[in-house]
């Protein structure tokens, strides 16, 4: 089809729609309310473009484009109504950029700034929701919200949560939990998936940016920090550096600059949480089950289990995540080692996450009512500590992460995407199962971000039968499969809550557009394969600083004092409101 | 009518069963109750977010019990022109309660309603099966006086309290 675009022809495909024609030929149209990948809204009419011959501007997310068409993105009546929409929006949005943690990443500042709105065109009819930060991993702020729905579609198509909807009607509505409660009382799992998308302040992480930097005031303290495998392949970006980099040393050299005493790698845990997970599902086959073993490194969905299949809790591998593995050995292996009062040491974590946020503060997770993990912060408020010092993170001289904690082999760097759990899990397995250390290192099968993955690993006598669910949703796919008897043989599952995992979690940079969010997700997993690719050290049970930690202290996987410090009991979230569902 | 009874009227998971659903469930129940929402969710295979926000948008549906005493303000055009707004804010003043909500000691609910078909006694309010006709602001607070009145004259004496218990 020929079409004229902004006075250039251009060949459009069958189907697309103007805004995909456009973006294709490197016209920029604004949206709101689109979510690629998903069936248009059309809730916010940003996107309007005038097509010669037709009466109204028509919404370019969602009109197909058609043979002939003369589409002008940028005809004077297009930029008028799109200005007079941002307007509208202004109209009941409170003036508080210079306070709002989007500010400069913010979709509506930005076009406030783009079509030149220089003044309240109406008087404030502002509204007072009461803010919720009811949740341990974001805040909700119903008054900065503009009612794109994008967070919406992200709880319940993206993720299969459902925990937030439109509710009430007109000049009313706001988006909001079942019963009009707050998100503590409703079925979120805090996996942040709804802040990256979302264009304003409406939502944000909890940040304990001020606990942290309390703590690194404090003489009394030592404040040491582990930084998860998916954050040095992604903090360049928050700080407007390319993306697709490893930054590890140099992010190491920055926390030091910080303040931070310590600097560890959850990459040591990762593979700690290999050791005990590998040693697990060995036994579980030999034992009998049950089987399939699922993942617990994705607080998301643990908690998603402990709500919605409580059923499924025996599946659940009783590993606690790196994070929490990293925290429990900080606070007694290390402790010991360096001669530390555990209650004198700060530990943080910087994560992709916002559910770690939650997770750290589980009581399970905490020992002599001191907390393992006592602050948690994602890639974006670390990128906020960096800004502040001035620190230029491409300028630093690369550092090592303290020893030992700081070894880690690159199955552990492997954790931060779809797929590398299970990668690394499979390359300790193998000499758990045969006996013999030539695992298979790369599975291609289980490479990619599509939904569910499987793949079946054969050698001297044994058979793995694995699958990858590579996002909460599909996770529920597979489930269903697996409840209708699809996968009868199926030993293992790794699950991760977020697409792509960790790359692609909650806690991650935000992007102003949501349309490379896939590639985006895609280069820092490829970073994290040419880490492995390169390394030296590509199996958990070689990394020898976990080996110290065995022979000096814990004594072998699935021993007493591993149970004591690596391993939760599951129970189900008792649900007495109906506020789960 | 229990819920399950309801919902076993509307057997099929299709969403056009939605408001009906809700229209019988308010009706049987006098409200939509938590795990009336609850129900009709896990009935329709839907998040129980989506049906609080379909419910929600709908002025029709209350998700309190009513009060004992019903307060229903007249919205319609009449009653508007004669003051009526005056009426309910006073109303709202007066209990501390928004419309849809109902009074923590359970004795007063307030709604509003697009026409209650008395445009002659405009602006008119109903409390409980009495009407009240050419309401000001000024006489609301005698109106919900009375209804204290009474209902701490049906309250049982303590005598009557200890006689029960024994
Ligand atoms: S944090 Fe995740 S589960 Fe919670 S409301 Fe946002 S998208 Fe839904
Ligand atoms: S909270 Fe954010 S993402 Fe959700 S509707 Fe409001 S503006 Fe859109
Ligand atoms: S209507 Fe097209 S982007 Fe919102």
């Amino acid at each position: 089809m020929q079409v004229t675009i902004n006075n250039r022809p251009a060949e459009a495909r069958e189907g697309e729609t103007i805004l995909e024609l456009a973006r294709r030929e490197g016209h920029a149209i604004p949206t709101l309310c689109h979510m690629k990948g998903l069936l248009p809204s059309g809730a916010c009419r940003i996107c309007v473009v005038e097509v010669e011959g037709q009466k109204g501007l028509l919404p370019a997310c969602s009109h197909p484009v058609q043979d002939g068409m003369v589409i002008q993105t940028h005809s004077a009546r297009a930029v008028e109504t799109r200005k007079t929409l941002v307007e509208l929006l202004l109209a009941n949005h409170p003036d508080d950029c210079l306070y709002c943690v989007r500010s400069g990443t913010c979709e509506l500042q930005d076009l406030a700034r783009a079509y030149g709105v220089r003044r309240r065109r109406w008087p404030a009819g502002l509204r007072h929701h009461s803010l919720d930060v009811s949740s341990p991993a974001l805040v909700r702020d119903p008054d900065k919200c503009i009612l794109c729905g994008k967070c919406v579609r992200a709880c319940e198509e993206v993720m299969g949560v459902a925990a937030i909807d439109f509710t009430h009607g007109g000049s009313w509505t706001v988006i909001a939990p079942a019963y009009g409660g707050d998100l503590n009382r409703s079925p979120c799992i805090g996996c942040g998936q709804c802040i990256v998308v979302c264009p304003t302040g409406a939502l944000r992480e909890r940040s304990q940016l001020d606990r942290v930097c309390a703590a690194l005031a404090d003489p009394e303290l030592t404040v040491v920090i582990q930084h998860a495998p998916a954050v040095s392949v992604s903090i360049a970006e928050e700080l407007d550096l390319p993306g697709g980099q490893d930054f590890n040393p140099q992010l190491v050299a920055a926390l030091r600059l910080l303040g931070f005493e310590y600097v560890f790698d959850t990459g040591f845990s990762a593979d700690l949480t290999i050791m005990e997970e590998a040693a697990e599902l060995v036994r579980r086959i030999k034992l009998g089950g049950p089987l399939p073993m699922f993942t617990s490194c994705s607080p998301g969905w643990v908690r998603w289990v402990e709500q919605a299949r409580p059923e499924l809790l025996p599946n659940l591998s009783t590993c606690k995540s790196p994070q929490q593995m990293m925290g429990a050995v900080i606070k007694s292996w290390f402790a010991q080692r360096k001669n530390l009062d555990p209650a004198k040491i700060f530990s943080v974590s910087v994560m992709p996450c916002t559910a770690k946020k939650a997770e750290a503060g589980r009581p399970e997770h905490a020992r002599e009512g001191r907390a393992d993990v006592d602050a948690v912060l994602t890639v974006r408020e670390l990128a906020r500590l960096i800004r502040q010092r001035g620190i230029h993170i491409q300028e630093l001289k690369p550092e090592h992460a303290d020893l030992p904690l700081g070894m880690r082999s690159t199955a552990g760097r492997l954790f931060g995407g779809t797929g590398g759990v299970m990668e690394a899990a499979l390359r300790t397995a193998w000499i758990l199962l045969t006996g013999e250390d030539s695992p298979p290192l790369r599975v291609a099968a289980l490479h990619g971000q599509d939904g569910v993955k499987f793949a079946t690993i054969e050698a001297g006598g044994v058979k793995l039968q694995v699958a990858v669910a590579n996002g909460l949703r599909h996770a529920q796919t597979l489930l269903g499969e697996i409840a209708a008897g699809k996968h009868p043989e199926l030993q293992f599952v790794e699950v991760m809550t977020c697409p792509g995992g960790c790359v692609g979690g909650g806690g991650q940079p935000i992007h102003k557009d949501g349309e490379h969010a896939l590639e985006r997700r895609q280069e820092r997993i490829n970073a994290l394969h040419r880490i492995d690719d390169e390394g030296m050290l590509r199996r958990s049970h070689r990394n020898w600083a976990v080996n110290e930690l065995y022979r000096e202290f814990l004594g072998e996987p699935l021993s007493e004092k591993s149970h004591e410090l690596l391993h939760v009991h599951r129970t189900p979230v008792l649900d007495e409101e109906d506020a789960l569902v | 009518m229990s819920i399950e009874q309801v919902l076993a009227r509307h057997p099929g998971r299709s969403r056009d069963h939605l408001i009906p659903l809700l229209q019988e469930l308010q009706q049987e129940l006098g409200f939509l109750s938590r795990p009336a929402i609850r129900q009709v969710a896990e009935h329709l295979g839907l998040p129980a977010s989506k049906v609080w926000g379909v419910a929600t948008f709908y002025n029709q549906f209350r998700f309190q019990p009513r009060g004992r005493f019903p307060v229903v303000v007249c919205r319609g055009t009449a009653c508007h022109v004669k003051g009526s707004a005056a009426v309910l804010a006073a109303l709202q003043h007066e209990l501390k309660i928004e419309p849809g909500a109902t009074t923590r000691d359970g004795l007063f609910s307030l709604e509003v309603v697009a026409c209650i078909g008395a445009c002659g006694l405009a602006p008119v309010i109903a409390v409980g099966d009495d009407y009240h006709a050419g309401v000001t602001p000024q006489q609301v607070g005698r109106i919900l006086a009375d209804c204290r009145r009474r209902a701490a004259e049906d309250a049982p004496t303590k005598a009557a309290v200890e006689e029960a218990l024994a």
